[in-house]
């Protein structure tokens, strides 16, 4: 499969970026690791009349410890994330996500800001961010902005991101000291996407109680959530298998499940909250 | 419809090559059709089996999801240049020794991988190998003998760096 | 020297596939080469009302387009090369490209030729083409039913062939003591080798020379066909397979595609190079299975089973393809019984026209269907009297000393020791131990399961009569030359043309062996019809019992010839010489000797010869075996069910196989290895799925799953030798082992490790979800 023509532009700085997007009138789309878009534009699922190359743009690489968060700049690949030492010292479960994404080649070239940016609904990092309170910073003529990560997936292939902007980095918050955290995930034999995600943080206070949990999901609706119903059941409870089952199944309450020709919504629903306990016993067991 | 060429310079197998392209034209399609590295394959249409795997500046990618522009400046390594029949690289003894290819067709991309593979854990335990492996499809082998011969590499590549080692310290010493 | 026959030796096709120096189809480029592409029918049924090509023809680069309409009279239509007799077929010809209608989504309806590949896909977009929709059908089932759509108006019931074989009467059934009836699907398939198929052509507008490189599994088949297609004649004719990257049956058909490329380069007088890409292959090459059969097994309670009777309603797609009609029938029919001294069986089956891609071989063609339905039956059988497995298979399988058996479906096995394989497969797997672990495990709610199958096939094909016999208008004999330069090294030339198999090393091996000369002295060609006199190809298992074997009788023969300058020489008897090594000796004279080389050098010189003999040392061997060869074994699956999902987790698997003579082992393991991930792929992970309306929605790599490493344990895999007599090497084939044994192992072993839920039926893939409702449903009835 061949992609149709288009222009191609380098853009050298993010001002530079912006400035050509305004340009293409709608046309043009931003080009950094490729590995969302390329496969699109391969079956001519989508045309943009021109690509604005952002790969050159170093201000949007790597990783950066500020005011107690991890800064991830939006060039950055899943590979790098696995070999960041920042990362694997503050939030080593983005690493451990970023090594379920994909495969090797994959990691190589696909990035931070371009699988936030694409929200696949399957896709291994919305979750993560979700859970990890994740800002993504996103800059416009008219300056900069963060948008939480809790109001940024609208829908599958659907964000806040504004035409004009470009994502420039993205936040993680990083979890408290004590709180343990995981990505669990149910692969799709074929597609390597999440069936089902469940990235959980968790810790317990010295008696043994919930005081810090957060849970985000993907795979399983048309859009990656904060599973705050999962949350708001264990936070201050005593951890007990019993009170993480009950806490689990309330996984799928805030979202609507969706099925396929792999898994059926009522599939995936079950999937969601066998999920969600495995993750939830790994941090808080 | 505007089809404007872009010029790009590209290292690939050490030797700089310049071309004006189209700025749609896949990394696989420049090496195959424009260098006539052919071997190098394409076998699927959505990132996924990896027999078009090349090293990109260091890194095992698949060269169907990469613009050529985009390895403008860049450094490739095909299967063309990581040995040749007088000196074959160990992942290339591997495979012949083990028996890890049938058909062939997918085994460039599947060696390249390997690369990308070993690159990151020089001593990958089978589990970590077949792991590796996710991101290439061989329909041939049923994928044991594959795991074989990157075990293998692995193993040669170890043996051969130990040597460098010894050789050094040697020379060290020798001083 | 030890025999080279059994040898474990790297394989010599490898140094140029790991050096990237391989020569795919589309890795070649000729002066002025164009490019095509197909536009596909993006309808399952639907009549093509206008085609508007003016946009497309007018873009910069595109040199033509041709539709059905431009191709009417100039090609012919692609026939069916499998005229099944007795079952009333009615084939229909599949013309290159549509015209008026289309009946299939991926059937061929326009191509575009362009000076670049890229401006050729462009130049897809620019074709309009204007459908009346018509109401589609997918299912044989749905298909046969009165008022069903009808892919072709003239055939009834869309039934293309009604097909039966023996006869069991019906008291043989409702006398039965204990009678078993299972309905299983057989879900369609993807062949998916790595490489799409692929065809370059090029034509001599002035000899009238047309050479056509394609992914062909069988180059002078391709060539018969292509030369009636096309007008050409089979002297003026080229069809060259180059490396060919993978086949498993869907490169054994023929198909327009390669004659409309073909039909191009002649028209435009330069050379045209077509690459299928993944999405187009999944549409456009055959599909293969899809088939609905129902099993009634009768017998004994003390486990003996005394009757078969088998229905199976098969998909044959929009068309017949080249192999179509004779899988579900000849293949599968044939082989219903399995390993068993079944006395009665009866088959029928049921061939269905639908608006789905065409069904043909697939790895095993019609054996693993065949290994599937009786393995699982035997299992129902020995659930439903309490039997253990692996006893009631003692009990009826065919004894060794009976041997050649003629079954009840007339064929007759050639030779077999199935006790044998299933001894060493309980042994590696040590049964007992894990039937022990399966009893503690289930006590702490853990779901262990153990399946068998013990399965025989059909293969190396075959007698020529036979093949005649059952309207496959083929040949089935294999040819080989063996050719000794002067210097002594060897070409070997094979029209059992390879694709991964091995051939270059494997028939090097039985020449080294006969000639006592190195390998490395020893070059074995194929996949040209200029160059091989003729050939059948390579599939069903055939390579080695009827290509290898020509290749061991042609050698012999130069063996006989060359003893014969040797002993004239040497001033001796024939008898007087032994040959060893690759040294004609004369018997108790030490020093007294000729080598091979020296011979050969002899033989080409004919500067001495003996009276009466020609010159040069080269034999042919045209092969046509006295029966097919039917390899068995014993493979054993064992899984563990997660009770919360449904997933399965593949623990071991064990495959003992009995080939015959193996002649190397690495290679042969290599074969059982490649057929298991395909045949555990269909038991778990792979299927095609249509929707009603025809889309195929399991179209990409995304949807389809093809197993990749991480989905397998080590394979435990071993081989027992028992020789055919069937050629000279006592070979038996062991390509399809893997994919016919594996499927119902699989599945007997989830459904073992699901006995507490009551479950005893499920359908493949096996998929997590649909085991996980199953055990619901167990659950909730419990």
């Amino acid at each position: 499969m061949i992609p149709s023509t288009f222009d191609y532009v380098r853009a050298e700085t993010v001002e530079d970026a912006i400035k050509l997007l305004v340009e293409s009138e709608g046309e043009g789309k931003l080009l950094a690791g490729g590995h969302s878009l390329l496969p699109l534009m391969k079956f001519r699922l989508t045309s943009p009349g021109t690509l604005i190359d952002i790969n050159h743009i170093s201000d949007l690489q790597g990783v950066q410890l500020k005011d107690e968060r991890l800064v991830v700049g939006a060039l950055t690949t899943h590979r790098d994330i696995i070999k960041d030492q920042l990362v694997q010292e503050h939030i080593p479960v983005l690493a451990q996500t970023a090594r379920q994404i994909g495969d090797i080649q994959v990691r190589s070239r696909g990035t931070v800001g371009g699988n936030i940016a694409h929200a696949d609904p399957a896709a291994d990092l919305p979750g993560v961010a979700l859970a990890l309170e994740a800002e993504i910073e996103l800059q416009d003529e008219d300056g900069k902005q963060r948008v939480s990560a809790d109001g940024f997936f609208f829908g599958p292939l659907l964000t806040a991101l504004p035409e004009t902007s470009v994502l420039t980095a993205v936040s993680f918050l990083i979890p408290p000291m004590h709180a343990k955290s995981v990505y669990v995930k149910y692969e799709h034999p074929a597609s390597g996407y999440a069936v089902v995600g469940v990235c959980a943080i968790a810790g317990k206070n010295a008696s043994g109680k919930v005081d810090f949990i957060r849970v985000g999901i993907n795979g399983v609706s048309d859009v990656a959530y904060r599973a705050s119903a999962v949350e708001e059941a264990l936070l201050g409870k005593a951890v007990t298998e019993e009170n993480i089952r009950k806490a689990a199944l309330l996984a799928t309450k805030d979202a609507e499940m969706s099925g396929d020709m792999f898994a059926s919504a009522e599939y995936r629903s079950h999937l969601c909250s066998i999920y969600t306990e495995r993750a939830l016993k790994q941090v808080l067991l | 419809m505007s089809a404007k060429k872009i010029k790009i310079s590209v290292k690939v197998n050490g030797i700089q090559h310049t071309a004006e392209v189209e700025a749609r034209l896949l990394l696989v399609h420049y090496l195959r059709d424009v260098l006539d590295l052919t071997g190098t394959h394409v076998g699927c249409d959505t990132t996924q089996c990896g027999a078009c795997t090349i090293m990109l500046n260091g890194e095992a990618v698949k060269s169907c999801t990469v613009l050529a522009v985009q390895a403008d400046g860049g450094e490739v390594m095909t299967v063309e240049g990581i040995g040749s029949m007088e000196q074959l690289h160990p992942i290339q003894e591997g495979f012949w020794e083990k028996h890890g290819l049938q058909c062939g067709f997918c085994t460039s991309g599947v060696m390249m991988a390997t690369m990308g593979l070993l690159q990151e854990n020089p001593e990958p335990t089978e589990q970590e190998i077949r792991e590796g492996l996710k991101g290439v499809i061989c329909r041939c082998t049923g994928y044991q003998y594959i795991v074989g011969a990157i075990q293998d590499a692995a193993q040669r590549m170890s043996e051969a760096k130990r040597g460098e080692e010894i050789e050094t310290l040697h020379a060290g010493g020798g001083k | 020297m030890a025999s080279m026959i059994g040898m474990r030796v790297k394989r010599k096709e490898d140094p140029k596939l790991i050096t990237g120096n391989g020569n795919f189809t589309d890795d070649i480029k000729l002066p002025g080469m164009l490019y095509a592409a197909f536009l596909r029918s993006t309808h399952a049924h639907a009549r093509i009302k206008r085609i508007d090509v003016s946009q497309a023809v007018e873009l910069p680069g595109v040199v033509a387009v041709y539709t059905g309409e431009d191709l009417t009279g100039k090609i012919k239509s692609v026939p069916t090369s499998w005229y099944v007799p007795g079952c009333n077929l009615k084939a229909k010809d599949r013309s290159p490209l549509a015209v008026d209608k289309v009946l299939y989504v991926g059937e061929g309806v326009a191509m575009v030729v362009a000076e670049d590949r890229y401006t050729a896909y462009d130049a897809l977009n620019a074709i309009e083409v204007e459908y009346e929709e018509l109401k589609a059908v997918t299912g044989q089932e749905a298909a046969l039913k009165d008022g069903a759509p009808l892919v072709h108006e003239d055939v009834k019931n869309n039934l293309a062939f009604l097909w039966k074989a023996g006869d069991v009467p019906d008291e043989a059934f409702t006398n039965a003591e204990v009678v078993v009836r299972e309905r299983y699907y057989e879900q369609r398939v993807v062949p998916n080798p790595m490489e799409t198929r692929a065809a370059v052509a090029q034509y001599n507008s002035g000899s009238g020379d047309m050479t056509v490189w394609c992914t062909s599994q069988n180059p002078h088949i391709h060539r018969m066909v292509y030369a009636e297609v096309l007008g050409i004649p089979e002297s003026k004719l080229r069809i060259i397979a180059p490396d060919v990257g993978g086949g498993f049956g869907a490169k054994i058909g023929v198909y327009a595609d390669e004659a409309v490329v073909a039909y191009a380069a002649r028209h435009l007088k330069r050379p045209v190079k077509w690459m299928e890409d993944r999405k187009e292959h999944f549409m456009a090459t055959n599909h293969a299975r899809d088939e609905v059969i129902e099993v009634e097994l009768a017998g004994k309670r003390d486990g003996t089973m005394t009757a078969l009777r088998v229905r199976n309603t098969a998909n044959m797609g929009a068309y017949l393809s080249t192999m179509g009609a004779g899988v579900p029938t000849i293949c599968f029919g044939l082989m219903v019984t399995g390993a068993y001294a079944i006395p009665q069986a009866a088959v029928e089956v049921y061939g269905v026209y639908t608006n789905t891609t065409p069904t043909d071989a697939y790895r095993g063609a019609g054996k693993p269907e065949s290994a599937y339905q009786i393995e699982r039956a035997v299992d129902a059988f020995a659930r439903e009297i309490g039997m253990d497995p692996v006893e009631i298979r003692r009990k009826n399988f065919v004894p060794k000393e009976k041997f050649p058996y003629d079954t009840a479906m007339a064929v007759t096995y050639d030779s077999g020791d199935y006790m044998l394989t299933l001894d060493k497969a309980l042994e590696i797997a040590d049964y007992e131990e894990l039937r022990r672990e399966q009893e503690a495990l289930r006590k702490q709610g853990r779901y262990l399961g153990i399946g068998l199958s013990t399965y025989v096939e059909l293969c190396g094909l075959g007698p020529s009569k036979v093949a005649g016999a059952i309207g496959l208008q083929f040949g089935q004999w294999e040819n080989a030359t063996v050719r000794v330069h002067p210097s002594g090294k060897v070409t070997v030339l094979t029209g059992a043309s390879p694709h991964g198999q091995g051939e270059d090393t494997t028939f090097a091996q039985v020449v080294a062996d006969k000639f006592g000369v190195p390998l490395e002295d020893i070059e074995v060609l194929h996949g040209d019809t200029q160059m091989i006199p003729m050939g059948w190809g390579t599939y069903g298992s055939r390579t080695t019992p009827v290509g290898g074997a020509a290749v061991a009788i042609a050698a012999e023969r130069v063996t006989e010839k060359a003893k014969k300058i040797a002993a004239h020489e040497l001033e001796v008897s024939t008898e007087d010489l032994e040959f060893s090594d690759g040294i004609f000796q004369v018997k108790g004279v030490p020093g007294h000797q000729r080598t091979f080389q020296e011979i050969a050098r002899s033989a080409n010189m004919a500067w001495n010869l003996p009276e009466g003999m020609e010159p040069a040392l080269e034999a042919q061997s045209f092969f046509d075996p006295s029966n097919f060869v039917y390899p068995f074994g014993a493979h054993i699956c064992v899984v563990e069910v997660d009770s919360n999902t449904g997933q399965i987790e593949l623990k071991r698997y064990i495959a003992v196989d009995d080939v015959g003579r193996v002649i190397n082992p690495m290679i042969a393991e290599g074969q059982v290895h490649g057929g298991l991930a395909q045949g555990i792929g269909q038991a778990l992970w792979e299927g095609a799925v249509y929707e009603e309306n025809g889309q195929l929605i399991s179209g990409t790599f995304m949807d389809y799953t093809m197993p990749k490493a991480d989905f397998f344990p080590v394979l435990e895999t071993a081989f027992t030798e028992t020789p055919s007599p069937v050629n000279p090497l006592g070979a038996k084939g062991v390509g399809e082992t893997g994919a016919t044994a594996s499927p119902p192992a699989v599945v007997n072993a989830v459904l073992d490790a699901l006995r507490p839920f009551g479950i005893t039926h499920l359908d493949m893939p096996l998929t997590p979800e649909k085991v996980w409702r199953a055990m619901q449903k167990g659950r909730k009835e419990a």
